[in-house]
C-alpha cells in the first residue's frame, strides 16, 4: 500500500499577516484536501463576522481565542497535511521581531525553512531575519518563495531581481540548498497547479518540490551517537539478567558486534544486540528508537552516550555557543541553570558573552552584552561537569542544549554548541 | 545504503521517545486510558517502548458512568492482557460526594464533570504526569499544545505561558503539586493512527466498525439510544447501519452513517471524508472556544 512508503517532512515558516503566509498554508491544506468542512464552515462564519470578504485562512491556525481576537499569532502552531508521496508537519511561527523565540522553536525540528518574500517589495529586514535564523538554527533545506507574483504581472524580471539579490545576501550566511519558487498564493500559480501566468519558470511547483527534495540526509548517518534514556531491566524469570539500553539513536548506524564506548566514563564493551519489541535489528540509524544490549556488564545509565570506540566526542566543563534567549526575565549574573543535552543534565553558568547578534544587520555587538528576551547571542558555559563537545554543525541532536532556570523550572535559553 | 525511515515508523519513533522520558523524569507516571482508538494506540506504544519488560504505567480511566458498555469490556480485556494495573476515577462518585455537580437539562452531559474526577484522581494517586492520546490535528487549540504541557498545582493550563520545546529535549521539572500532561502522538493525524492500527493489527472496540445500531438524530449527528438520553417526543428511534469515529460519553458522541466494517474500508472512509472526527461532539459545539476553556480548567 502507498502509505507503507511515505516520508515525513518537517517545514516551518515565518511571516506576518501581509506575506500572505497564512493565505499559502491556506492553499497547500486546502488544495491537498486537508481541511475539512466543518473547519471552513467555522472560519467562513468568523470571518463573516468580522466583515471580511474573503476566508481568513489564519483562523485556522490561530487557535487561541486570544489570538482571535487580537489577530495576531501568539505561539508555534503545528498544521498537518498529506500527499501520497509524503506527510508534511508545519511549523507555523509568527514573524514579528518579538518573535524569535517562536522562530526558533519551530526551526529547531525543521527540514525545510520556507521562507516568503512579498514581491512588490523584494527582501526585507524580516526575510533576513528569518534566514538568519535558519542558518544559525543549520535547517537543511530553504526554499524561497517569491509570492504576489500577480501583483507585479508575473514578471520574469521582478522575479530575477529578487532571486539575485537574496543570492548575495544569503552568501553571507551559511544556508545550503536554496530553491527559488515564483508564486501566487491568493489565486494559486505554482502552489500545488503549475501557473499559466510563467511560463517562464521552468523549475516544479512548491508542493511538487516539497515532495520530491531529498531528505535522506538529513541526519548524520556517520557519527555514532546513542544517548541512553533508561535502562530496561525486566525482573522476570525468563529475562533474568537482561539489561537494555533504551534510547534514539541521535547519529551513526549501530549494529550488532560494533566496537563501543560509554562517554564519560570511557568503558568499552561490544553490541550485542540491536532490538526493538523482541525483534533483533541489522542495524539502526536516526532517528530509530531502539534498545541496545551490550556483550559486558557495565556501567551504563541515563546521561550516558553510547558511540564507537574510533569515533568519540570530547568532553569539557568550558563550552562556547550560540544562544537564544526566550524568557522575559533576562539571565542573572552568575546565576546557576541546569543544562540539558540530549538525556545528560549539569548546573551550568554563564561565563561570558562574547557579542551580541544584530539578526537584521547580521552585526556583532562586542560592546552592548545585556541580553534580553529573543536576543541571539556567542557565549561561553562553564558547566559543573564535563559535557560532550559535539558541534551543532555535525550534529543537530547531539550539538543543542537547553538552560532551564533552578528557581522557576522554565526553558529560558537555547544553544547551539559550536 | 538508504537510511530512511517511513513517516509511520518516524512518528513511532518520537512517540517511544517521548514515553521513555516519561519512565525516565517522573516519578509517578500513568497512562490516562479512554477505551478510544488513541489511548490504545498509546498504551500499543508504551508496551513496545520497554519490551521485554512490563508496561510500567498504570492506565487510568475516567468513568462517567454514562459508558458504551462494550468500552468497558474492552478495557478490562486489555488490562489483563498486558498485566497493567487499572485505576478508575468514578464521575458518579464525584458526584455522590458533592464533588461535582450534574448538568440539568435534555442536553446534560457529563463532559465538564470529569475535569473534577480526573483532577481528584491524579492528586489521590500522586501521579506526577499522566500520559494521554491528544494529537495536534483534532482541534485548534490542541495544535497549540506541547508534547510535555505544564499544569499548575490547580491542574490548569496556561496557553499563552507554555515552555518553549526545543529539539528533542522536554523539561519536565516542575514543583511540588504541580504535574505534566504529556502528548506523545501529538503530531500524528487521524489518518496516521488508523493506518498505524492496521499495520500493526491493533484490535479496536467493535463501535469504530459499522453496524446496524439503535438511534436518534440530533444537532447533525446519530446518538446512539441508551438508558442515559432521553428521546424527545418529536424525535424517532430508527436503524441505521452506525459507526463511531471517537468513543467518548455515550450521551454525547454522534456517529456516522457508515459502510465501513473492516479497517481497509475505514482508512478508505476517513480518506475522503470531508469532516473532521470531532465535527460530532457536541461537547466542542457549544462554544468556539470550548475546548480551549475546559482545557484550561484542567480537562484532557
Amino acid at each position: 500500500m502507498s502509505y507503507l512508503d511515505m516520508e515525513l517532512l518537517r517545514f516551518t515558516t515565518a511571516g506576518s499577516v501581509d506575506d500572505g503566509k497564512s493565505t499559502l498554508i491556506g492553499r497547500l491544506l486546502y488544495d491537498s484536501k486537508s481541511i475539512f468542512e466543518d473547519q471552513v464552515e467555522a472560519i467562513q462564519k468568523t470571518s463573516e463576522n468580522k466583515g471580511l470578504e474573503h476566508i481568513d485562512f489564519s483562523l485556522l491556525t490561530d487557535g487561541l481565542k486570544d489570538e482571535r481576537e487580537q489577530g495576531i499569532t501568539i505561539d508555534v502552531a503545528y498544521r498537518y497535511f498529506a500527499t501520497p508521496k509524503r506527510k508534511f508537519i508545519i511549523a507555523d511561527t509568527p514573524g514579528h521581531i518579538q518573535y524569535t523565540r517562536n522562530m526558533v522553536t519551530g526551526a529547531s525540528t525543521a527540514n525545510l525553512a520556507l521562507i516568503l518574500i512579498d514581491a512588490r517589495n523584494g527582501i526585507i529586514e524580516q526575510t533576513k531575519r528569518h534566514s538568519f535564523i535558519a542558518s544559525l538554527l543549520k535547517i537543511p533545506h530553504v526554499f524561497v518563495c517569491i509570492n504576489k507574483m500577480d501583483l507585479v504581472g508575473y514578471s520574469e524580471e521582478a522575479y530575477n531581481k529578487i532571486v539575485k539579490e537574496y543570492e548575495e545576501f544569503a552568501a553571507k550566511l551559511n544556508v545550503n540548498d536554496v530553491h527559488f519558487i515564483p508564486i501566487s498564493a491568493l489565486f494559486g500559480d505554482n502552489v500545488v497547479n503549475r501557473s499559466e501566468n510563467m511560463k517562464w519558470y521552468k523549475g516544479g511547483t512548491l508542493l511538487h518540490n516539497l515532495e520530491t527534495v531529498h531528505i535522506g540526509s538529513d541526519e548524520n548517518h556517520i557519527d555514532c551517537r546513542f544517548p541512553v534514556q533508561t535502562v530496561i531491566r525486566p525482573h522476570s524469570e525468563e529475562y533474568h539478567d537482561y539489561r537494555g539500553y533504551a534510547g534514539r539513536v541521535a547519529g551513526g548506524v549501530f549494529k550488532p558486534g560494533d566496537e563501543v564506548a560509554v562517554q564519560p566514563s570511557g568503558l568499552t564493551s561490544k553490541i550485542k544486540t540491536v532490538e526493538f519489541d523482541g525483534e533483533q535489528l541489522q542495524e539502526a540509524f536516526a532517528p530509530m528508537s531502539v534498545t541496545l544490549t551490550l556483550e559486558d556488564d557495565i556501567d551504563v545509565g541515563r546521561g550516558d552516550m553510547i558511540v564507537r570506540q574510533n569515533n568519540q566526542s570530547e568532553a569539557s566543563q568550558d563550552l562556547d555557543g550560540m544562544l537564544c534567549w526566550l524568557h522575559n526575565n533576562p539571565p542573572r549574573p552568575r546565576a546557576k541553570y541546569i543544562l540539558r543535552q540530549t538525556s545528560n543534565e549539569a548546573r551550568a553558568m554563564i561565563s561570558e558573552i562574547v557579542y551580541k547578534m544584530d539578526i537584521n544587520t547580521l552585526h556583532r555587538n562586542e560592546e552592548d552584552k545585556d541580553i534580553q528576551m529573543n536576543d541571539i547571542a556567542r557565549v561561553k558555559i562553564r558547566s559543573t561537569k564535563p559535557i560532550l563537545k559535539d558541534s551543532y554543525r555535525i550534529n543537530r541532536n547531539t550539538g543543542s542544549i537547553i538552560l532551564v532556570d533552578e528557581a522557576t523550572n522554565e526553558t529560558v535559553a537555547a544553544g547551539m554548541l559550536n | 545504503m538508504k537510511y530512511n525511515l517511513t513517516h509511520l515508523r518516524e512518528l513511532e519513533s518520537e512517540a517511544i521517545f517521548v514515553i521513555r522520558e516519561v519512565f525516565a523524569q517522573f516519578d509517578k507516571p500513568s497512562i490516562l486510558f479512554s477505551g478510544g482508538k488513541d489511548s490504545i494506540v498509546l498504551t500499543h506504544l508504551a508496551k513496545k517502548a520497554f519490551f521485554p519488560a512490563k508496561i510500567p504505567f498504570p492506565l487510568v480511566h475516567i468513568d462517567t458512568g454514562h459508558n458504551f458498555s462494550e468500552t468497558i469490556n474492552f478495557r478490562d480485556d486489555l488490562v489483563k492482557k498486558m498485566g497493567a494495573n487499572l485505576i478508575v476515577g468514578s464521575v458518579q462518585k464525584s458526584i455522590d460526594d458533592g464533588r461535582a455537580v450534574e448538568e440539568k437539562g435534555i442536553n446534560a452531559s457529563r463532559n465538564k464533570n470529569q475535569t473534577v474526577t480526573l483532577l481528584d484522581t491524579i492528586e489521590d494517586n500522586g501521579f506526577d504526569a499522566c500520559m494521554g492520546g491528544a494529537r495536534r490535528d483534532e482541534e485548534k487549540a490542541r495544535a497549540k499544545e506541547r508534547f510535555f504541557s505544564h499544569r499548575d498545582d490547580f491542574g490548569q493550563w496556561d496557553p499563552k505561558n507554555q515552555r518553549p520545546e526545543l529539539w528533542n529535549i522536554f523539561n519536565g521539572r516542575k514543583n511540588f503539586g504541580e504535574h505534566f500532561r504529556v502528548f506523545p502522538i501529538s503530531n500524528w493525524t487521524e489518518m496516521d493512527v488508523w493506518q498505524y492500527i492496521l499495520l500493526e493489527n491493533i484490535e479496536l472496540p467493535s463501535l469504530y466498525f459499522a453496524r446496524q445500531r439503535k438511534v436518534v438524530r440530533r444537532n447533525n449527528s446519530w446518538l446512539p439510544v441508551s438508558e442515559y438520553i432521553t428521546v424527545r417526543p418529536t424525535e424517532e428511534v430508527v436503524e441505521k447501519m452506525v459507526r463511531f469515529r471517537t468513543l467518548g460519553d455515550i450521551t454525547i458522541t454522534g456517529g456516522d452513517e457508515s459502510e465501513a466494517n473492516t479497517l481497509e474500508k475505514i482508512i478508505q472512509e476517513v480518506a475522503s471524508t470531508r469532516v473532521t472526527e470531532r465535527g460530532n461532539r457536541e461537547d466542542d459545539k457549544r462554544s468556539e472556544s470550548a475546548m480551549e476553556d475546559r482545557k484550561k480548567e484542567g480537562y484532557f
